[in-house]
């Protein structure tokens, strides 16, 4: 069912590498505005977890990254963008237990490979660009209709 | 079957949030990996684990998870409780292990 919104819903957020302390905050702020939309629960589900594992990522291999996302009638898009180490091989990264986390960062429950899957599984349209000493970018889409 | 119904047989200690003790459990997720946890648990489903630090309370909280137990005791941050009281994750604690707090409430759920 289409979103009856006249203008779409916006957010944007800055994440700081090595922050787990705020982790989590752009997914909440994207559950609660499609809770007040009445986005059926399985898409609320799924766009929390996919944005979720995304601000992870930059948290735990990034220096910095932004979040945005846009809510539109008939799409939720959300945008990943950081300035980490990059992948080497993507192709490897999405592959289900694969990661390069550090020993800590596995001890904390993180880094078992998951997170790259998770997100594509639980998007519809799933884009991934990085470059070597530069960063990384995801964009997910998950349609509403 | 609710949350409070645990007590006693987990001995629980509740640390956070006693508004969740009424919450209903449908079921329960037993894992230390965090995007297990939120890539598979359920809505309503009581967490069992041994990690204590921050990110359960988001993960808990993104997932609408019935609660948190954390097994054998383990010490919780003073922080990460007042962060789960905020965001009204319910965490209580049990002295059993994994293995034991798990085999019992699944044989309550029965």
């Amino acid at each position: 069912m289409a979103l009856d919104i006249e203008n779409p819903i916006e957010g944007s957020f800055q994440i700081i590498g090595g922050n787990f302390d705020n982790a989590g905050e752009a997914s909440s702020q994207l559950k609660n505005r499609l809770l007040e939309l009445n986005v059926n629960d399985d898409i609320i589900r799924r766009a929390t977890i996919a944005t979720f594992e995304a601000e992870m990522n930059v948290i735990i291999y990034a220096a910095a990254g932004r979040l945005n996302f846009v809510i539109t009638p008939t799409q939720i898009q959300i945008r990943i963008e950081d300035m980490g180490p990059g992948i080497e091989n993507i192709e490897q990264a999405m592959t289900e237990g694969y990661s390069t986390a550090p020993e800590w960062v596995r001890a904390m429950g993180w880094g078992a490979g998951m997170g790259l899957p998770n997100m594509k599984k639980n998007s519809d349209v799933f884009k991934i660009d990085s470059v070597i000493g530069e960063g990384t970018t995801i964009e997910m889409t998950l349609n509403l209709t | 079957m609710k949350f409070k119904d645990l007590t006693e047989e987990l001995s629980l200690e509740i640390r956070t949030c006693r508004d969740g003790l009424r919450n209903d459990i449908t079921g329960a997720y037993v894992s230390d990996l965090l995007s297990d946890v939120m890539g598979n648990s359920k809505a309503g489903e009581i967490w069992i684990t041994l990690q204590t630090h921050m990110n359960i309370v988001a993960v808990a909280g993104l997932k609408n998870l019935a609660g948190i137990i954390i097994v054998k005791n383990r010490k919780v941050p003073d922080d990460i409780l007042q962060k789960a009281e905020a965001e009204k994750v319910t965490i209580a604690t049990t002295p059993l292990s994994t293995f034991e707090a798990a085999g019992r409430v699944y044989k309550m759920l029965q």
